[in-house]
């Protein structure tokens, strides 16, 4: 299985609707749109000859600077018997960050989801459970997203404007 | 105060009529290793669910590996599975070795092999003899803990540290295997088969032990695939998955081993799949050492006086050592951006780290791919309509540890 093969039975199948496609560290990605995220990973699923049937993870990005998608969900997925991994990614706004679970496919799927709602706040609509896991449930707010900064207040000495790269 | 604060206090209306018990297995039980929490709900002996609770010991290690650079943030990966550190240090190296683009001398590489399966060879002995003592025989353990202890030894011998041991740099070894290191090797390694078959022959053929363990917390392939599981979990429902022989780093394709598989997936085909990985270990180490042998033995670290850390009497006395110190102590070095995902074969399955790096002196965005995190999702549907003792022992089996759970 080739990147250029998986490119083009994907672009073949959803055409503009996935882009992007790349290989970085020997990991071939691509782009989807959200709203089409579970069709999509259905297809990587279930087309024969990509056959992507193995959930390695699932986690998000925040980028603050990216207007109106902010919140980059990327998943990557494994054929086991190809041996192939790809990188799947979406991408929703911070202000209404709804993308469809992918549990009706991966039960692997749920407490991941529910990691990255819990520090991210992607709402993944049709989770079976979608409640805080790691983190107390009374927390109000999503600690990785990028507002949060983890920072020592006491230091002021080794921020990026000192070495030239502010 | 609020009906949120006293919410959990207050029994549920039918809590007084229904005809089942909830049982609270954790969060500080003995039997869960661990601080996670389970509620069963169990019918006599038989548990009819349970629910899981986690988070106990969330120290947001990838919120603070945000500020930290790359360097800095090897201590992190210690505590994640702290039964197998040095495999967690290699990993996050290599991970960073990668987005660098950094190769190591093959003898780094073997000498991070042998290590390596030192720390896979002690995480399943307690994996194992933890499984023993929740059956009832605390006479493994004790045995099989002194080869562990000579294991840390050895770990101690190269870094100073035994449990969290931040192993290793981001380009090598900090130094040199000792003699006294070596020497602490070559006789572990010839006590290693005699012990490993002493805790074959306590367990493997017990009738009691097998009677306990056969049967008990099975999982199909399918299940275990579809929920993530990778590891010796997942080979015990006979799947042969291994990153080590799939995704080959640190010259593993070198090595010639085989990927023991069960087919079952219960406690037994666990343990056992456990129990044979040793001895593959065991295999890889006698070859790491015997190719260590040819290779120039003053060599511990890539030449790449950018990321690694010069030697301290050359900082004294060179300009340019002092420099790189400076840089890569105040985590000033060059880094690349760019988005990887590195996964190295942990205890208990694969371990990924996601990094997403923009180039600034700490990551972006780092994610660890716990496997725990992922299979211990399976936990509920293994134990329902079993025993109670059963789930006991599947938790166990499953080597579920806290610190890789939480992160």
């Amino acid at each position: 299985m080739t990147n250029e093969y998986i490119q083009q039975v994907l672009s073949d199948k959803f055409g503009t609707a996935v882009w992007g496609f790349e290989e970085t560290f020997e990991i071939f990605s691509f782009n989807m749109k959200p709203e089409m995220n579970m069709l999509v990973l259905n297809f990587l699923y279930a087309e024969e000859g990509l056959a992507f049937q193995f959930m390695t993870d699932l986690t998000a990005t925040h980028y603050p600077d990216r207007k109106d998608e902010e919140l980059n969900i990327v998943y990557h997925l494994h054929n086991l018997v190809a041996n192939k991994r790809i990188r799947v990614r979406a991408s929703v706004p911070v202000a209404q960050p709804d993308i469809a679970t992918a549990t009706t496919l991966f039960s692997a799927a749920n407490w991941m989801e529910r990691e990255t709602y819990d520090f991210y706040g992607v709402n993944f609509t049709g989770h079976p459970n979608l409640v805080r896991i790691l983190n107390v449930d009374e927390m109000n707010y999503f600690p990785m997203r990028k507002e949060y900064p983890m920072e020592d207040p006491t230091r002021t000495d080794k921020d990026d404007e000192m070495f030239g790269r502010g | 105060m609020s009906d949120q604060h006293t919410q959990h206090i207050q029994l549920a209306e039918e809590s007084i009529q229904k005809q089942t018990t909830t049982l609270n297995l954790g969060p500080t039980h003995p039997a869960t290793h661990g601080i996670f929490e389970n509620v069963l709900e169990i019918d006599g002996e038989k548990v009819l669910s349970a629910t899981q609770n986690l988070g106990y010991i969330h120290r947001a290690f990838e919120k603070i590996a945000e500020r930290r650079p790359y360097g800095q943030i090897q201590p992190l990966t210690d505590r994640l599975n702290y039964c197998s550190a040095p495999i967690n240090n290699i990993g996050w190296q290599t991970t960073v070795e990668k987005l660098l683009g950094l190769k190591m001398p093959k003898r780094v590489d073997y000498l991070r092999v042998m290590l390596m399966e030192f720390a896979r060879i002690a995480d399943h002995l307690v994996c194992n003899s933890v499984v023993a003592v929740d059956t009832g025989a605390l006479t493994p353990f004790t045995y099989v803990f002194q080869i562990r202890e000579r294991i840390y030894e050895i770990y101690e011998a190269i870094c100073g540290a035994r449990l969290t041991t931040n192993i290793g740099r981001i380009g090598g070894f900090e130094r040199n295997l000792t003699d006294d290191c070596w020497n602490k090797v070559h006789a572990l390694m010839a006590d290693l088969p005699k012990a490993l078959k002493e805790f074959e022959t306590l367990l493997n053929r017990n009738r009691i032990f097998m009677d306990r363990c056969i049967g008990a917390g099975p999982i199909s392939a399918e299940r275990a695939l579809n929920y993530g599981f990778t590891g010796p979990n997942l080979r015990a429902t006979g799947v042969d998955y291994d990153v080590r022989v799939h995704t080959p780093y640190c010259s593993y394709e070198d090595f010639d081993f085989e990927i023991p598989v069960g087919s079952k997936g219960d406690v037994y085909d666990r343990f056992m799949v456990r129990n044979d990985e040793m001895w593959q270990s065991y295999r890889i180490i006698q070859q790491a050492i015997e190719k260590i042998k040819d290779l120039d033995p003053s060599v511990y670290h890539a030449d790449v006086p950018a990321y690694y850390l010069p030697e301290k009497k050359e900082v004294y006395t060179k300009m340019e050592a002092l420099i790189y110190h400076f840089k890569i102590v105040m985590g000033e070095i060059d880094i690349k951006a760019g988005e990887v995902y590195h996964a190295v074969e942990g205890g208990n399955g694969e371990l990924g780290f996601y990094l997403v790096s923009d180039g600034g002196r700490t990551p972006f965005r780092l994610h660890f791919r716990r496997p725990c995190f992922i299979y211990y999702q399976a936990y509920p549907e293994m134990i329902k309509d079993g025993l109670l003792s059963d789930a006991v022992i599947a938790l166990s089996s499953l080597n579920v540890i806290a610190g890789e759970l939480d992160a």
